[in-house]
């Protein structure tokens, strides 16, 4: 397992950009600075940080939906950049990404039905229009959604817990490698959040999945995660195992953000206590 | 006597096709000095009845039961008497208050209006009073003639908290107030209001979806679940050993940082219509502990030994008992 190539790796990958051009003095920020890090097939990582510190910029350099100045991403070994045409084709499919809000990431005016085919069509995975509904049908059951129910529905006609599975069958319809979910149950009501992870949890054993995780919420990073990766200003400041990470954070930013979390579990008392001496 | 005591509270928006009761029977309430925390999903009345505290909720609500605070009935008073009751007795930190600001004006201008609207100052005593709010907040006298894009999120939120404390209210409603921060700021909000409830005596109504916060802030948590309570206790006494079984289902479906994570278990089915609520108990589709009863009546609030009120059949040794 060690001698493997990663399935994704980021080298020294550094993201610009330019703000406060016209008016203001034009200002370079860097959003991704320097960042390696390798991600192997089957794994869970979290990817977590305050908002601000360059996580969903790096995901969205993976996606190849923002161009990084310098460094690499090298997806099986090959460097996701320089690809054209059918290569360039089939790493959109292969790498697919999961939004934090499903009201704003799914098309109003397309049904459940509607928006996890789309994907299909695009891709030209679907060779008549039975096999593509059929495929459709399979996906909602796959996220737990009964189709008699959910696929003739609009988003606004779904709870919000219903929105996000259409969208992760969406994401899942091309049989995607590594899906990155960018805080996807931070929008929803807390009762139904686990629902979806253990969902995506499920889904990552059966299909083989990799997941990039991104959250600011380090309880659900702890639940979901093998590795966490902590980033801060941009730069990636440590990266561990999950329960090595909690226990030992070396970085002292990762210890000041480890004591910031309410812990409801500790009790009470001593948590109260604390804070009552500031 | 409590500082704000509730009782019976229902609140009904109107709707086209009749009225929504949005908060149902709900009492509770908060002592000098007190951080009660209202925990609920989306849709569970938490805000309803924070409005109704401030009488700001729209004309066409219908509200019924007692709101008094110091004795004196809320929801009969004129809304001349209410204009002078709001924000120099409670006033509120809304829910996204820190994105609020004029982007246009200094903060500290924007506090000298609200003080001088609400009471007889002149503007230099205006100004000395937002100087003071500031230093008391954490944000050094010299950034009151900053402008809102100058101030991190965690300085606007401490300026909106300033802002609500201006005319020195006794009670402060906060609305989600940390809802929008980081982790490590989050903690630094917290810490500053614990300090205004020790230093100044405040009461504080804290409004959240996010139970663990609670944990941190509040001495006594209220749970709502579809516009009714299902629980108030202590928090010690809650996150110790939650009552409800809604409570204990909420407190098992957020993964700690130190709690066991094979205790970790979502929440079964879909949070409640409010336009066709399910009979009897309104978590008991979802309730794992539920029986025949749970299915045709309505609990009612039950007051325990130790000092907790809860809404459920399972603690109900057959007296009647509504709460008071």
């Amino acid at each position: 397992m060690e001698n493997e190539t990663p399935l994704l790796e980021a080298r020294n990958l550094t993201v610009k950009f330019v703000t406060g051009r016209g008016l203001l003095a034009k200002q370079v920020v860097t959003a991704v600075d320097e960042v390696s890090i390798s991600i192997k097939k089957g794994e869970a990582l979290g990817l977590v940080g305050q908002s601000g510190s360059g996580k969903t910029t790096l995901a969205r350099a993976v996606v190849k939906l923002v161009k990084p100045q310098s460094g690499l991403v090298l997806f099986k070994g090959k460097n996701i950049f320089g690809q054209k045409g059918d290569e360039a084709q089939a790493y959109r499919r292969k790498v697919q990404m999961v939004f934090q809000d499903p009201y704003e990431s799914l098309n109003p005016r397309a049904t459940a039905e509607k928006a996890i085919g789309e994907p299909l069509v695009i891709h030209g995975l679907a060779e008549s229009s039975s096999s593509r509904q059929e495929r459709t049908l399979d996906l909602i059951r796959l996220v737990g959604l009964n189709p008699e129910a959910v696929s003739k529905k609009y988003p606004h006609e779904l709870s919000g817990g219903e929105r996000q599975r259409v969208s992760i069958a969406r994401a899942l319809a091309v049989s995607p490698e590594l899906l990155l979910a960018d805080e996807p149950v931070s929008m929803l009501d807390v009762s139904i959040r686990i629902g979806i992870i253990d969902l995506l949890k499920e889904l990552k054993r059966k299909l083989d999945l990799t997941v990039i995780f991104i959250t600011h919420d380090l309880g659900v990073a702890r639940y979901f995660c093998d590795r966490i990766a902590v980033m801060y200003k941009g730069r990636l400041i440590e990266v561990a195992p999950t329960e090595e990470l909690l226990r030992h954070p070396s970085d002292p930013y990762t210890k000041q953000l480890l004591e910031s979390v309410p812990d409801p579990a500790k009790s009470a008392r001593e948590r109260f206590s604390s804070i009552q001496k500031g | 006597m409590p500082l704000l005591d509730v009782r019976g509270l229902c609140i009904d928006y109107k709707l086209q096709s009749g009225y929504l009761r949005a908060v149902d029977g709900v009492s509770f309430r908060i002592d000098q000095g007190e951080v009660l925390g209202l925990a609920g999903e989306s849709g569970s009345g938490k805000s309803t009845i924070a409005h109704s505290i401030l009488r700001i909720l729209p004309g066409s609500t219908r509200v019924s039961g007692s709101i008094q605070i110091d004795g004196t009935e809320v929801l009969r008073m004129d809304d001349r008497a209410a204009r002078a009751y709001r924000w120099k007795v409670v006033s509120l930190v809304p829910q996204g208050s820190m994105n609020a600001f004029d982007p246009v004006i200094t903060i500290g201008s924007q506090i000298v209006e609200s003080i001088r609207i609400h009471s007889n100052v002149d503007k230099a005593d205006a100004w000395r009073r937002t100087r003071e709010l500031f230093s008391l907040v954490g944000i050094p006298e010299s950034r009151t003639k900053g402008y809102p894009h100058e101030f991190s999120g965690g300085m606007k939120q401490r300026a909106a908290i300033a802002m609500a404390l201006s005319l020195n209210p006794r009670l402060v409603i906060l609305d989600e107030p940390t809802t929008a921060l980081d982790v490590v700021v989050q903690r630094q909000v917290l810490g500053l209001l614990a300090r205004l409830r020790t230093e100044l005596g405040i009461s504080f109504l804290f409004v959240t979806h996010d139970l663990s916060v609670l944990s941190e802030i509040a001495t006594k948590v209220a749970v709502m679940y579809a516009g009714r309570l299902a629980e108030i206790s202590s928090s010690e006494a809650l996150f110790a050993a939650p009552k409800h079984p809604y409570s204990n289902a909420l407190i098992h479906a957020i993964p700690t940082l130190s709690g066991d994570l094979s205790l970790v278990k979502s929440i079964p089915g879909v949070p409640v219509n409010l336009l066709s609520p399910p009979p009897g108990c309104r978590f008991h589709p979802r309730c794992p502990s539920a029986f025949d009863r749970c299915r045709t009546e309505e609990p009612h609030l039950l007051q325990l030994d130790d000092g907790s009120v809860v809404a459920c059949h399972l603690f109900d040794r057959g007296e009647k008992d509504d709460g008071e």
